[in-house]
């Protein structure tokens, strides 16, 4: 191992009722692919806020190559190297490459001057990108090397990528590595943050696991499987999700020729969508967010009406109904966002059981609310999922996001449907409730419904589908079988190669 | 430092607490108001809170605690239910005086014909006029998407103009000597909205007030739609999910409190006022909207604050003439108890940390 760049030693940051970071000490060797690996709420943000000078901690110290290293500001980390892309861009969509850059730039040179150096860099890492494009114009992947080619500008030592993969297609991940591997081979180091860990092990040579804020292990990710990984990130048995052998029933809900003008000015139209959803089938329905995915749960869950023939469900036509007619017939929806639209933050459980259950349950009679049989179902849905909750009385918002989602899909789950509809189950969920939540969804199908999975996450998809389509700019692909696609396939269809046009 | 942190849970103790030291909040900052206008501030609390309920006036002035109070109470339980939505009714004055001169209208039309039907058709009346006013903003609002704070606002303007109309043209008193105003209901047996006991303040506006707090209770815990109209409030994107229509529940907030306003009007009219005069208005509808807030938006506590703000008014008539405050004091100090009340107010989702700004390394 050569020699360490960064050490951090007992790190410890406390936010009220939280201990975010518990005396956390490992090193950074020069050169190396570091990766950092742990669930949501493990402490790896807070932890890379310390390195970047966003928080500072209550205890311990840092080391930058042997000098103490107190970052007060991001800029003063930035001064001794330090670099960081964030999960979540910071761009002008109406400016262009060169312009944004420049706007991250202490004492940025001259346009034409920086534009060459963006070509330089660009072409010397193998991220093609005309500095001259707007923003607004670039896909996600593209977007992202803007980031990066920011960050590459200031020549760092360190180079912090807070979960880069979660919006690129296959192919843009295979880009990346090159790119990150080059940069290793020049001797800069990474912090790499994920919690996908196949990509761990195919990419670093040292992984340090953080679970509740303290440090688990330090090892080398390509000596353990990923299962072991996984076992350490949780650290029990993870319960990976079975999927029974289904065959396919009948025709249950057909979607033809959907169309949706945008409905914002920032929204995505839907165009000619057409689909046929089985019996006890799990169609999973990829692509990177933006390309129409809330639309087209928002036409599912009825938030708004299409054509009534647009959507059939056994042959009578919904398209124009209500969120309550349609739930009347069986078709349910889980939308992605969970506070503020699946659930009200500030609502009890009970109220947030009444908000989708209403019809379905019984729980209204004649317009008045039967609110000790909606909390009956609040705990009802509690107990089978398992959410962590003080019990039903307990605000929404004061829910971890992994319990509100098991709640939110558990509150459908339980009502029955006949169709269901999820948009991104398991965003942002630690691993342990997106494991039960998989499971909820295959048992669902197993016992004859047929569910729709919209989500970014390929291996999810994988894992639980078993019939695969992509959106891209508001187009669904034919749907194929999961098991006749090779990665490669699915990125394409991804990438809007549709391979049955 | 203090930094403000958000409680996971809201809290239920300052949402009864807040309320309380808003007041207590007042008296002081009151004082302390009345002491620089060169007032004895003990005095001055003592007459606004004390003296209407227990000095030896009292008997005249208990009675128009619930004559003042009955229309605040009921203008504010239905800005409540808009209010609750995120759907702001900012023209209660105005729907108000609609209600009123609908209400009067109706009698005026068929003067000096008594009959038992005249009085339930000018309450019908004056629901009407004051709903049909408030689907202005209403229908605006779901249609072309305009804003229904300005607009019901605006309108209060107007029905000003057309209240002045009516009392100096077509409703004006033909035995009147020319005076500008209408004939008084008081002295039309049919139309007069009189005390029920003689002497007891309470009117037919002051048992309809009762209802609708208790009507209001019902709807917001037990039925469909008060779940709706929170829900929408919370959470607009989790209320359409939840299959709210967002246009349904415009027309009915501002179409229910334009109604309860009007009805306000209509029974002020009758009753106290006797008549349709150019000053016939007096901020009834303003100050509902400081009386829904202070009692939380929540029913029976609309029905305190209404009470509240009735002795504040009363108190302060008195403080007016006893111990020549200038009204605008008295007004600066109901005003306080709005300040005061959303400050504290925070207190209920958040709480007050000592930040620990050292750093440690």
């Amino acid at each position: 191992m050569s020699k360490t760049l960064l050490h951090l030693n007992g790190l410890t940051k406390t936010y009220p009722g939280v201990i975010a970071n518990d005396d956390v000490s490992f090193d950074i060797a020069a050169g190396e692919i570091h990766a950092l690996l742990g669930e949501n709420g493990a402490g790896k943000s807070t932890l890379v806020k310390m390195i970047y000078g966003l928080v500072r901690p209550d205890h311990g110290t840092m080391q930058m190559e042997g000098v103490s290293f107190v970052p007060a500001e991001p800029r003063a980390a930035r001064a001794v190297g330090v670099a960081m892309v964030f999960q979540h861009f910071s761009l002008f969509e109406a400016l262009s490459v060169a312009e944004n850059i420049a706007l991250g730039m202490e004492n940025p040179p001259k346009a034409n001057a920086l534009s060459a150096r963006i070509t330089e860099v660009s072409q010397s890492y193998g991220l093609p990108l005309d500095p001259e494009r707007l923003v607004g114009d670039l896909s996600a992947g593209e977007r992202q090397r803007v980031e990066i080619i920011r960050c590459l500008l200031q020549e760092p030592k360190l180079l912090i990528m807070d979960e880069p993969t979660s919006v690129l297609t296959p192919q843009e991940v295979t880009t990346l590595f090159t790119t990150l591997r080059k940069l290793k081979d020049e001797g800069t180091s990474i912090l790499y943050i994920s919690h996908k860990l196949e990509e761990i092990r195919a990419l670093c040579e040292t992984a340090t696991i953080l679970r509740g804020g303290k440090k688990v292990a330090t090892c080398d990710p390509r000596e353990k499987s990923a299962r072991d990984l996984a076992e350490m990130m949780v650290g029990g048995k993870l319960n990976l999700a079975e999927s029974k052998e289904t065959t396919l029933g009948e025709v249950v809900l057909e979607i033809s020729d959907l169309s949706l003008p945008p409905q914002s000015a920032f929204g995505t139209s839907l165009r000619n969508i057409s689909l046929r959803l089985h019996r006890g089938e799990i169609l999973g329905i990829g692509g990177v967010a933006g390309n129409g995915q809330d639309e087209l749960l928002a036409c599912m869950s009825g938030e708004v009406s299409t054509t009534a023939e647009a959507i059939q469900l056994n042959g009578l036509s919904l398209g124009h109904m209500s969120p309550n007619e349609r739930r009347t017939l069986g078709v349910l929806a889980a939308p992605e966002e969970r506070l503020g639209h699946a659930a009200a933050p500030d609502m009890s459980l009970t109220e947030n059981a009444m908000l989708t259950a209403m019809t379905r349950k019984s729980l209204s009679k004649s317009g008045f609310l039967d609110w000790p049989r909606a909390k009956d179902f609040a705990e009802q849905v509690i107990k089978k999922f398992d959410v962590r909750t003080p019990g039903p009385q307990s605000a929404a918002r004061s829910l971890s996001g992994g319990n509100l989602q098991k709640f939110v899909i558990g509150r459908e789950v339980l009502q029955d449907p006949s169709v269901l509809i999820v948009n991104q189950p398991t965003w942002g969920v630690d691993a342990a409730a997106a494991a039960d939540i998989r499971q909820a969804l295959l048992d669902l199908a197993a016992k004859g419904a047929s569910v729709i999975v919209i989500s970014q996450d390929l291996d999810e998809l994988m894992e639980i589908s078993t019939s695969f389509a992509a959106l891209n700019a508001g187009r669904l692909s034919a749907a194929r079988p999961m098991a006749e696609l090779s990665l490669d396939e699915i990125g394409l269809l991804l990438g809007g190669a549709d391979a049955a046009a | 430092m203090l930094r403000l942190e958000k409680r996971p849970n809201p809290s239920k103790i300052w949402g009864y607490l807040a309320p309380v030291l808003a007041v207590i909040a007042t008296m002081i900052g009151g004082g302390v108001m009345f002491a620089l206008l060169g007032k004895d501030p003990f005095e001055a609390i003592r007459i606004i809170f004390y003296d209407p309920l227990f000095s030896e006036f009292a008997w005249y002035y208990r009675p128009q605690l619930l004559i003042k109070g009955a229309p605040l109470i009921l203008i504010a339980i239905g800005l409540s239910m808009g209010f609750r939505a995120g759907i702001w009714n900012i023209g209660a004055e105005g729907q108000y005086i609609i209600g009123a001169i609908c209400g009067a209208g109706a009698a005026l039309a068929v003067y000096p014909l008594e009959s038992a039907l005249i009085f339930p058709v000018m309450i019908l009346c004056g629901a009407i006029g004051g709903f049909a006013w408030a689907m202005i903003p209403a229908i605006l609002k779901t249609k072309f998407g305009t804003n229904e704070i300005l607009v019901s606002l605006m309108l209060v303007y107007v029905a000003e103009q057309l209240l002045a109309s009516m009392s100096l043209g077509l409703m004006k008193n033909p035995e009147g000597f020319g005076f500008p105003g209408s004939r008084n209901l008081q002295h039309y047996a049919s139309a007069h909205n009189a005390e029920l006991w003689v002497g007891s303040g309470i009117h037919l506006g002051v048992v309809f007030a009762l209802i609708a707090v208790i009507f209001g209770y019902i709807m917001l815990a037990r039925h469909q739609m008060g779940f709706h109209i929170r829900l929408m409030g919370e959470s607009p994107k989790a209320a359409r999910f939840a299959g709210v229509n967002p246009n349904k529940l415009v027309i009915y907030c501002l179409g229910f409190s334009g109604a309860l306003a009007g009805l306000a009007g209509m029974f002020e009219v009758a009753g106290p006022s006797g008549q349709i005069s150019i000053d016939f208005n007096v901020g009834y509808g303003f100050t509902a909207i400081i009386v829904a807030f202070l009692g939380r938006l929540n029913p029976f506590g609309i029905m305190l604050a209404g009470l509240l703000m009735a002795l504040t008014y009363i108190g302060g008539e008195i403080a007016q003439s006893s111990l020549g405050l200038p009204s605008a004091a008295i007004q600066a100090f109901q005003g306080m108890l709005l300040f005061f009340l959303l400050a504290l107010d925070m207190l209920t989702n958040f709480k007050i940390k000592l930040a620990n700004a050292e750093v440690r390394t």
